[in-house]
């Protein structure tokens, strides 16, 4: 996306503030993501001090469009909708975050047995091969349908389909690094397996690592939205936005708010994490980023 | 080349397989005894163990697990717990909706985005490029379901252009069948648009910066002779790739689609088990999809030396 120059990093210019207008004015849309994202981090932590009770149903104040009292107005249930817009940040934030955590740490020592002992190689490929053919999203329904909706189940439903993407990268990177010359010279000094694996190939797996966690943040919280919207995630009256959406469709004619407030949050949050992704996959991993 | 078929038929085979155990076993080890579903809420514990009985729930898994299995092979999904109908059936009656959206979809997603994507490489950098680039992020982080209410929003609710929701048979002629699919494609087609239009730009530049394409413009080829033979054609095999693996976004997209449109295709059929938790639908239904996708990328595997006379199977 951007064009990548060698930095030359002065000693003088390494301020803070300086080094932020120089990302600034070489990536301008990570810093955008990057604020986009730091804003609901702060929303969603905030929530209780920026906004009213997201559960509560006032029967008389249904539907009312949006005003200085309700920002975001009113839902069918007479739910202020900009308070469960703000929780709903936490649902979503927690998912995308968890998700990319569990599945990235799994996948990676998945990858690394995978890429360094021929013999799990066979078994663990397979295994993935089998598990990519399955679509993600129909694979989640499956899981969270048939296992009463809570975030723990919601969370390991995305990030199980998530998996074998991340063991392909790390696998891919070990059967490289380990043919290299300082991974034979490492074993020649005879160190043990466990520390060839950590201390020395696990390394150059951390920066494509690092940007692909991203690109399964912005994933699971559109997949989580995605389930909760066919009634398949966190259970229904959880402030998440694809609840909210889900339980306002019949109204989209009547009061459009209730179903535009939470999608544009949404798209917003997925927006800013996949420029962020962008930004560090230019930044951590220059031989991707010059074409795509 | 036919010993490269009969390996990657085998693969599929196996990869088919494990798919069914995976299906399987993730109905088998969830939660809510299918037996106790059936019977109800009012059924006594007598009445429970004979549908577990008649089931044949409390045999064996391995046993259970080959009883399935072949009943799948032979086409048999079962019957759903519900409406006591073959899953087979059900399917079969959803299949056209299904069918007519998926495929229209791929027609107009691929045209499209095929054809942006060689602009964008052809004028790298320019306006056309840039903007291409950003709508391809934005296609990636907007959920289908907060693209079909916008669009409904706008062009059926505001503008009245179009129909709100719901399906027309071909049937009833080709006029309110197309009216009736026209929002529910773009939705369903805006990120994988995305997706095989970076694809296609990211491949058409690296063929771009090639020494034939230099001596074409040379002699004197037109620049769209260029672009169509002598650069697609090199560039084309990481764009079908793309356009296979892109299938599976298809796959999920039709289920909310399908939801979002009240289109009453194979993915409400799931989403409607969901809630009901009729097991047989759940099951026939990730193993049609599944299958599909790993048929899809079959061919495209295949496809490959068609493309590029180059590429020699051992």
């Amino acid at each position: 996306m951007s064009v990548i120059t060698a930095s030359a990093t002065d000693p003088i210019s390494r301020t803070f503030g300086n080094r932020l207008w120089r990302l600034a004015r070489r990536n301008p849309t990570m810093l955008l993501g990057g604020a986009i994202l730091i804003f609901f981090v702060a929303v969603a932590l905030l929530a209780p001090l920026l906004a009213g009770d997201p559960m509560l149903k006032v029967p008389t104040r249904r539907l009312l469009p949006p005003s200085p009292q309700f920002w975001f107005g009113t839902d069918h249930l007479g739910q202020d909708v900009f308070a469960r817009t703000v929780y709903g940040a936490r649902v979503s934030l927690i998912v995308g975050l968890s998700v990319a955590t569990i599945s990235v740490l799994i996948g990676m020592t998945i990858g690394l047995m995978a890429g360094y002992y021929r013999w799990v190689d066979a078994a663990v490929m397979r295994l993935m091969d089998g598990l990519m053919a399955i679509p993600a999203i129909l694979l989640a329904i499956a899981l969270v349908a048939l296992n009463q909706g809570s975030i723990g189940i919601v969370v390991a439903a995305i990030a199980i389909p998530e998996l074998p993407r991340v063991v392909r990268l790390v696998r891919s990177i070990v059967l490289s690094v380990r043919e290299l010359p300082f991974v034979e010279a490492v074993i020649a000094c005879g160190a043990r397996t466990p520390r060839i694996l950590v201390l020395h190939i696990m390394p150059s797996t951390i920066a494509p690592l690092i940007v692909q966690a991203t690109y399964i943040c912005a994933s699971a919280i559109l997949v989580e939205a995605s389930l909760s919207f066919l009634g398949a995630g966190v259970p229904p009256e959880t402030p998440s936005w694809g609840n909210m959406i889900a339980s306002s469709r019949l109204y989209l004619a009547r009061a459009p708010w209730t179903i535009f407030c939470p999608a544009i949050a949404l798209a917003l949050v997925v927006l800013a994490v996949n420029l962020l992704g962008d930004g560090l996959r230019d930044k951590l991993d220059p031989r991707i980023s010059r074409r795509m | 080349m036919l010993s490269y078929i009969a390996h990657r038929l085998a693969s599929t085979i196996l990869v088919m397989t494990l798919v069914g155990i995976f299906v399987f076993l993730l109905l088998h080890f969830s939660a809510g005894d299918p037996a106790a579903i059936i019977a109800g809420d009012y059924a006594t514990p007598q009445q429970i163990v004979a549908i577990r009985q008649r089931l044949g729930l409390d045999d064996p898994l391995l046993v259970q697990f080959w009883r399935w299995a072949l009943r799948v092979i032979k086409g048999d999904l079962g019957v759903s717990i519900f409406s006591n109908t073959p899953v087979g059936v059900l399917i079969i009656q959803r299949l056209e909706p299904t069918l007519s959206l998926a495929l229209l979809t791929m027609l107009f997603a691929v045209s499209i985005a095929v054809s942006l994507g060689v602009i964008a490489a052809w004028r790298v950098g320019s306006l056309v490029d840039r903007a291409l680039m950003g709508f391809s992020v934005l296609g990636f982080s907007m959920p289908a379901f907060v693209v079909g209410y916008s669009l409904i929003y706008i062009f059926a609710i505001e503008l009245r252009w179009l129909p709100v929701q719901g399906y027309r048979s071909l049937a009833d002629g080709v006029g309110p069948w197309i009216l009736h699919l026209i929002l529910p494609t773009v939705t369903l087609g805006l990120a994988y648009i995305a997706l095989i239009a970076r694809m296609t730009r990211a491949s058409m530049l690296e063929v771009l910066e090639e020494d034939y394409i230099r001596t074409a413009k040379a002699k004197g080829v037109t620049t769209r002779t260029m672009l169509m033979k002598h650069a697609l054609k090199n560039a084309g095999v990481p764009i079908v790739t793309v356009i296979g693996i892109g299938v599976a976004l298809l796959i999920g997209g039709v289920v909310i689609t399908e939801t979002v449109f009240n289109i009453p295709g194979i993915g409400r059929l799931v989403v409607d088990a969901i809630s009901k938790r009729d097991y047989p639908i759940i099951q026939g239904v990730i193993l049609l999809f599944s299958g599909i996708y790993v048929l899809v990328n079959l061919l495209v595997d295949l496809s490959y030396s068609l493309i590029d006379p180059r590429i020699r199977y051992r």
